[in-house]
């Protein structure tokens, strides 16, 4: 028996498969194992606006930028739910943005009136404007969203219209930082909670479904072009909000709005924090955003250390961040042996 | 007016480049009766499902279903309208329990508006639908992934995507192939039920003796022209027809 080999094996902790079932009441317990993590989170983020002396506005309005990402990551986790890879999320940042610099300046509308009407009017532009697109599949569609936001800023270059290179400044500003952060807090959580809702309803497993196999699909009686649309306006929402409500926080608006930057640190986000849960995405976000601060000072070397933080965590963890501590939290690994015990595991 | 076509093609033509998938097809087909298309390897039987189900768009010629001229409607009207296809390649949502696979054509429009039903009824009229097909209700099957699913009830499941529709007009693209022949004998009797059940039947098949067994009528297609039509007995002793299955010179030589 001396030469039994071994080979690591993942359980389920025992209190996982229990509080998958409605034993889940049944202690305190396990009523802790399962709302712990989502109910710590939500009081650190509730509480972070009050020690506003404690960790400085400095960092007060970092978690704004974090809060603004994390909001365009979940929109793209959204789009990818339906198989649609956006690589061009500062589209719909870009459209909300100048939408509500637009309203405020042109119909002096309060920012109350004004994001609102700028994140339901910019998801219903944005859509519009995707809806020729939303026939391509994969890359193709991706390439093409990439594309975009960078030509809406050229137009806007060339034709000088919406304050041409200069952008609109003199934007009504929302009340106070611990305002702010609070509207963005709520906005956050509400938009976190009604997409795990909507993902996991049966309009949910048909976008969804739409990724794996859309030909099943349109053979069940959907309209794929019209369910890509709906994904695309629901998904819409929270980035062009990120977008009107940014716009808000700084005064002003110009073509940094369109920019690469909120296309790609959704996407980082994503990648650092693992597509599919929303919280994965949300995770990515509070990572990387402070991250990038810490990072300020490396001054110029502060790309290249994010750039390869990034990589070490798409190859290290290529599930992201978020799939790896639920299964740690979830499962325990242990050392069972592979001879002698076969007989024992066929069974 | 009873025996007026549920399906009336005309003249059905398809190009691909110059090559002719579909050449100027033509037939009828009357309400609850169940016509088989059959033919060679690449003589256009998918081409002409796809073409009737709107997956692909003829060059020429019309498509009528109740009267109504369908040609070129997009897929999801016709599945609106009545007309449900299975694919010879059934590929279900893997990572979602079987009876999960059905919620989607079960949130369809068609299914919503013929069933009606809230979320969550679904659930129940999902593991019905797996029962009728042959999945049995106590045995975890309909909740376990269908990427554990072995291919006979892949089959099933295909097939109960289907008649969650509730279709008027069931067109099966191979159903058969890769199925044993009990799994065959099996599935017969639940094809029979809903052609009783006034269920207009198409089915695309190369297991002749068991299709045979089913339909009432039979199409045989070569090179994307239809090259016979009538009751199976009679099609197969045709010169023509056994030309295309078996190769002109064995036929000569007989």
């Amino acid at each position: 028996m001396s030469h039994l080999v071994y080979r690591k094996e993942r359980v389920d902790r025992g209190i996982k498969v229990r509080s998958d079932d409605i034993f889940i009441l049944a202690s305190l317990r396990d009523l802790s194992y399962a709302t712990l993590p989502k109910t710590l989170a939500i009081v650190i983020l509730l509480l972070f606006p009050l020690l506003k002396d404690l960790v400085g506005t400095y960092w007060e309005s970092v978690l704004v930028t974090t809060i603004v990402i994390s909001l365009l990551a979940l929109s793209w986790d959204l789009l990818a739910s339906a198989g649609l890879v956006s690589l061009g999320q500062a589209l719909f940042f870009g459209v909300g943005s100048y939408l509500t610099g637009w309203l405020s300046r042109t119909f002096a509308l309060t920012p109350i009136m004004s994001i609102p009407l700028a994140t339901l009017v910019g998801a219903l532009l944005t859509t519009l404007i995707l809806y020729p697109v939303l026939r391509l599949r994969g890359i193709y569609f991706g390439l093409i969203t990439f594309a975009l936001p960078l030509l809406l800023s050229r137009v806007i270059e060339v034709t000088k219209i919406l304050g041409g290179t200069e952008g609109l400044n003199k934007i009504p500003p929302l009340p106070n930082l611990t305002t702010e952060l609070y509207i963005l807090i709520v906005v956050l959580l509400v938009c976190i909670y009604a997409y795990r809702r909507l993902i996991t309803s049966d309009y949910g497993l048909v976008l969804q479904a739409v990724r794996d196999n859309d030909r099943a699909v349109m053979a069940a009686g959907f309209d794929i072009q019209r369910l890509k649309a709906q994904a695309v306006f629901l998904a819409a929402l929270p980035a062009t909000f990120a977008g009107a409500f940014l716009t808000h926080h700084f005064q002003v608006v110009g073509m940094q709005s369109f920019a690469l930057d909120y296309s790609i640190l959704p996407l980082t986000s994503v990648i650092v924090g693992g597509a599919g849960t929303f919280f994965g995405s949300v995770l990515g976000a509070f990572i990387m955003i402070p991250l990038s601060e810490f990072l300020r000072e490396f001054a110029s070397l502060r790309v290249v250390i994010y750039s390869l933080l990034l990589l070490i965590f798409a190859i290290g963890l290529p599930e992201g961040i978020f799939h790896f501590i639920r299964r740690r939290y979830q499962q325990f690994e242990r050392m069972t042996a592979l001879e002698g015990e076969s007989d024992k595991r066929g069974k | 007016m009873a025996n007026e076509p549920i399906l009336r093609i005309v003249g059905l033509t398809k190009s691909f480049g110059g090559e002719k998938a579909a050449d100027n097809i033509s037939f009828e087909l009357v309400p609850g009766q169940a016509l088989g298309i059959i033919g060679p390897n690449g003589s256009g039987k998918s081409t002409l499902i796809n073409l009737i189900t709107g997956f692909v768009k003829p060059t020429a010629g019309q498509i009528f279903f109740k009267g109504k001229n369908i040609t070129g409607i997009a897929p999801h009207k016709a599945v609106d309208l009545g007309i449900t296809r299975s694919f010879q390649m059934s590929r279900p949502f893997y990572n979602l329990p079987v009876f999960k696979n059905l919620i989607i054509p079960l949130s369809s429009p068609r299914a919503r508006r013929s069933r009606g039903g809230k979320y969550g009824d679904r659930d129940e009229t999902a593991i019905h639908l797996l029962e009728e097909v042959g999945f049995e209700r106590d045995s975890q099957v309909p909740y376990k992934d269908a990427g554990a699913l072995p291919h006979g009830y892949l089959k099933r499941l295909e097939l109960a995507r289907c008649l969650s529709l509730e279709p008027e007009m069931l067109i099966l693209d191979e159903l058969f192939s890769g199925m044993s022949m009990s799994e065959i004998a099996s599935v017969i009797p639940l094809l029979e039920k809903i052609k009783e059940d006034g269920c207009t039947l198409v089915m695309v098949e190369h297991r002749l003796t068991e299709l045979f067994r089913i339909i009432d009528k039979v199409i045989v297609l070569n090179f994307g022209q239809k090259i016979a039509e009538g009751k199976p007995s009679d099609v197969m002793k045709q010169e023509a027809v056994m030309k295309a299955y078996l190769g002109s010179e064995v036929v000569e030589s007989a």
